[in-house]
């Protein structure tokens, strides 16, 4: 380890070893009573030998887990510029809600007259989701977006499979997709056709005229694109994908640009999810958990996933199995997972819409949209965009104002970290080089947009006056300079295993 | 509005140097058609105090679980948190940071994420674990899915005593692949012959141990029957602290283990976030979904973790890649892994003993009122009682008791009469001899 202190931390920054090598056998962090005495109904199935867990008090659980914390970068500490991913404030009100006894503690399977509130909560949740997609229905299962458009393409699928339509087997995906979106395809049976983006970065409608056929099940178009661009002949797509007997999937992903500015239901959607981890503001959490729900046209509605709620009477129902003709459920393609839904994200979701209101969300797009504008104008003599503006909430840079100077967008990235920044997404989407996707959100005020855009500014110009070198060094200031992932894939260490005996000294 | 920092002044400066005369020509490129014109039919924006008194008289309707006796179990299990749990996840440093694809600043999550890894693969028994999976549901579907890619068959066999929601996810996702699912009668006693569906289209078997109803398997000779068919043991756990008393499933030969983490560190929530636990064989670890940290160094040669082997996964492999799946649930692994490092060895086994010893006296209580039976002759936590009437009538009586007294069968079997007088019931280290008492008080007046 190359360090230069003798303990190996530096001031604030403690380094801090696995659990699994501060542990001493016998140790607990947890007090309990002894056990009584029962006659075992286990069945002779004890297990045997050590499990192999560390055994630490809670002082120092405590410390390792505060310690390790202290090399994560996150929203609260600084803008958080991940393009597709809104990284933005998360109130602590929304935390405070999902804690309420009421909601955190409720069992999944407690009689419907014990959970009514819950049921309630759901329902409006779904309330505010379809008005504000201008959808007539929503599925509240998926737990993320990738699951979410599982929900929607097995939809889709099944809605084909109802009329009988067994040859649609190909789905239109824009080359500038996520990944997830072929990947969900592929893993609903479909074929996958690329469609190419003109050169407005848009997808290109002609092309997707030239691809229509009786086998095509359907379209996957995020919108706003991966690009940070609106679909501006979104419709037209629809009408298309609608004129072949074909679906509308649109992928939520971007939502925060126009919540409250414009209704996927007005565009000819027939399923979109909206991810409630980006644009409701529920809290990424190092990566999970999310929730991802799925609004429906009135075409797709039936085949929605189990369980779903139904109100009759002012009291709420929570229908888990598929109905009977003319039953709610009747069509469903089935169940996704087990329970009810991500209930601890929808109460963090709904105090969140209902925080901000009608008035709030629509604040929310623009000010979001407004910021990307500010920081792909403020940067247009320094970087290069490939797609003149103005953009949606994200502001798209390309590597070309890099060319010559030895200087990789990755490089630029690892640069940014350095000025206590995290980078940009960045080599997403594929389809611009050296692509640095930029999306500072709402949640950030004008002087603080503005301290980072002097930071992009002022490493451009760096980069451009020939001391890579600079660049390629970074990140010096960071808990770890660059981590060798090369390394970590051609010989993989996935856990951590005791260190094998040590020799017994000589008898 | 409190979390909008901008003020009209800041806009009107930023519009300036965009160059544009309002914030609606940057929206200029959505067609007018689709635009909302004012403000959608949706209340107005409402301070932390209205928000909390509505959100607060809604989930007062609510039983909350602990505010009584409470015996549900069924996959979700109720289990004293230690505070240092939630206090320690909501560290802003773990609670608002990414997926951490910048290893560099993002040590935290990833060291976390290798111990998560670390600790689900020692109590499962196995020798890799991924980095979460949404729960434990879609977990089980994922594994049924890479067991065919493993084996390149077709054919899943389900235990008739695996967990109704899981069998129903596994069906959902397998539905549109290669994948065909069979699964059994639902199996109460816990007998069934599987080995005997084994045939050269089969890729995997799977089972759960303790099973839906409660009983216990050890699966070493089915799992030996399956390799010697080439096909794949799945080995299911929704309750796992029985991992702190059971023998483990990679001690029983699985090569997939699919289990539900939420017993340690997260919590009922009605449902969800829950934690996916996935873990498997060495040799498979190239057909795992979702992600996987791994030990590295970094430019000064110190130990760091990173994302790894994300060639399998959807960002980098589309429609090739081994899952769709890209958000996880990070935060509820941490959850877990906080709870069960506060445990360690010692408390995790204290915990199980706590717990079955807990279900023990529950069972021998329940089988002494009258016309009650205890079905069970092993179980761990969670057992079968067959009740003199409707479960479901019976159950809602009890809520007039006070007491949650158990899931009906009937509620995850609804086209089987002949599970109607059936209650499943879990016990656990929460309840008190005063729980039990008040159970077995209330059923004999409902009874009666």
């Amino acid at each position: 380890m190359k360090t230069d202190t003798f303990s190996g931390n530096r001031g604030l920054d403690l380094e801090e070893p696995l659990l699994f090598e501060l542990g001493r056998p016998g140790v607990t962090g947890v007090d309990m009573p002894d056990a009584p005495k029962v006659a075992s109904k286990l069945g002779g199935l004890e297990r045997e030998g050590s499990i192999g867990l560390a055994g630490v008090s809670e002082p120092e659980v405590i410390r390792h887990f505060v310690r390790m914390s202290r090399n994560n970068y996150s929203i609260d500490a600084n803008l958080y510029p991940l393009g597709s991913c809104t990284m933005k404030h998360n109130p602590r009100l929304n935390e405070k809600m999902a804690r309420l006894p009421g909601f955190g503690d409720v069992h999944p399977l407690q009689p419907e007259s014990t959970v009514q509130g819950a049921l309630e909560l759901i329902h409006v949740l779904g309330h505010w989701l379809k008005t504000i997609t201008g959808m007539p229905a929503v599925a509240m299962p998926p737990a993320a977006g990738a699951h979410g458009e599982l929900c929607g393409m097995m939809a889709i699928r099944a809605a084909h499979d109802a009329k009988g339509d067994k040859h649609r087997t190909r789905v239109l995906i824009p080359e500038s997709a996520h990944g997830t979106n072929p990947a969900t395809a592929a893993q609903c049976g479909f074929s996958v056709d690329p469609i190419p983006g003109n050169s407005h970065g848009r997808v290109d409608l002609a092309a997707v005229k030239a691809k229509l056929g009786p086998d095509v099940a359907g379209i996957m178009l995020t919108n706003p694109n991966t690009l940070g661009l609106f679909e501006n002949e979104v419709i037209e797509v629809a009408n298309a994908i609608h004129s072949v007997g074909g679906y509308f999937y649109a992928d939520g992903a971007n939502f925060n640009a126009i919540v409250g500015k414009a209704k996927p239901g007005d565009m000819g959607v027939d399923a979109i999810h909206i991810n409630l981890h980006k644009t409701f503001s529920t809290p990424h959490g190092g990566g999970g958990p999310g929730s991802g729900p799925v609004c429906f046209s009135q075409a797709l509605a039936p085949y929605a996933p189990l369980p779903m709620i139904v109100e009759r009477q002012g009291r709420f129902h929570l229908i888990e199995h598929r109905g009977s003709a003319g039953e709610p459920g009747e069509k469903s393609f089935g169940r996704m997972r087990t329970f009810n839904g991500q209930m601890g994200m929808f109460v963090r979701a709904l105090s969140y819409m209902m925080s901000h209101g009608a008035d709030g969300l629509r604040q929310v797009a623009e000010d979001a949209v407004l910021s990307a504008n500010y920081i792909m104008a403020s940067c247009k003599d320094d970087m290069t965009s490939p797609f003149p503006g103005p953009c949606m909430h994200e502001a798209l840079f390309d590597d070309r104002f890099l060319e010559g100077t030895g200087v990789t967008t990755l490089d630029f990235a690892k640069a940014m970290i350095d000025e206590g920044y995290h980078p940009m997404t960045v080599y997403f989407p594929l389809v611009v080089h050296g692509a640095m996707l930029t999306e500072p959100t709402e949640t950030e005020s004008k002087e603080s947009v503005d301290r980072f855009i002097h930071v992009l500014k002022s490493l451009a110009k760096k980069a451009k006056s020939g001391d890579a070198q600079f660049f390629k060094d970074a990140p010096r200031y960071a808990p770890r300079r660059r981590v060798d992932e090369t390394a970590a894939a051609r010989n993989p260490v996935l856990r951590w295993t005791p260190p094998a005996p040590k020799a017994q000294a000589a008898e | 509005m409190r979390y909008l920092p901008l003020g009209p002044d800041d806009r009107a400066k930023m519009l300036g140097v965009i160059g544009a005369k309002s914030v609606d020509e940057l929206f200029k490129d959505i067609p007018a058609k689709a635009r909302v014109s004012g403000l959608l039919d949706l209340p107005m924006h409402a301070g932390e105090l209205q928000v909390e008194r509505t959100l607060g008289a809604m989930a007062a309707k609510n039983r909350a679980a602990g505010a009584g006796p409470s015996f549900l179990g069924a996959g979700s299990y109720r289990h004293h948190i230690p505070s240092a749990v939630d206090h320690l996840i909501q560290r802003s440093e773990f609670l608002t940071s990414y997926t951490p694809y910048q290893p560099e600043v993002a040590q935290g999550t990833l060291q976390f994420l290798f111990e998560f890894q670390t600790a689900v693969a020692m109590l499962s028994g196995m020798e890799v674990a991924n980095a979460s999976m949404y729960e434990g549901g879609s977990s089980c579907a994922e594994a049924v899915l890479m067991a065919g890619r493993v084996t390149g068959r077709s054919k899943a066999i389900l235990s008739g005593s695996l967990h109704p929601h899981y069998r129903d996810t596994v069906r959902t996702f397998c539905q549109f692949s290669p994948v065909t699912v069979e699964y059994g009668e639902p199996n109460v006693d816990g007998n069934e012959d599987l080995a005997s569906k084994l045939g050269p289209d089969v890729a995997c078997v799977v089972v759960q141990t303790p099973d839906f109803f409660g009983n216990l398997h050890d699966y070493t000779k089915l799992g030996a029957a399956c390799h010697a068919a080439g096909a794949l043991l799945v080995v299911v756990v929704t309750e796992v602290v029985s991992l702190g008393a059971l023998k483990s499933p990679g001690q029983m030969g699985a090569d997939i283990f699919a289990g539900e983490g939420q017993s340690l560190g997260v919590g009922l929530n009605f449902g969800g976030p829950y934690v996916g636990l996935f873990a498997t064989k060495k040799q498979y670890l190239r057909q795992m979904p979702g992600r996987l940290c791994g030990q590295s160094v970094d430019a000064d040669g110190r130990r760091s973790y990173v994302l790894t082997l994300s060639t399998r996964e959807q960002h980098i492999r589309r429609e090739k890649a081994t899952s769709n799946i890209c958000t996880n649930s990070g935060l509820c692994a941490l959850a877990f892994g906080i709870h069960v490092s506060l445990l360690g060895e010692e408390g995790i086994r204290r915990l199980a003993k706590l717990n079955h010893a807990a279900a023990v006296q529950l069972a021998d209580q329940l089988g002494g009122v009258k016309g009650v039976k205890v079905l069970n002759k092993t179980f761990f936590n969670e057992f079968t009682v067959q009740l003199p009437g409707s479960a479901t009538e019976i159950v809602e009586k009890m809520v007039g008791q006070g007491v949650l007294v158990g899931v009906p069968v009937q509620r995850l079997y609804r086209d089987r009469p002949e599970v109607a007088n059936l209650l499943l019931v879990a016990a656990s280290e929460t309840n008190t001899d005063a729980d039990r008492a008040a159970y077995v008080a209330g059923l004999k007046k409902v009874l009666a």
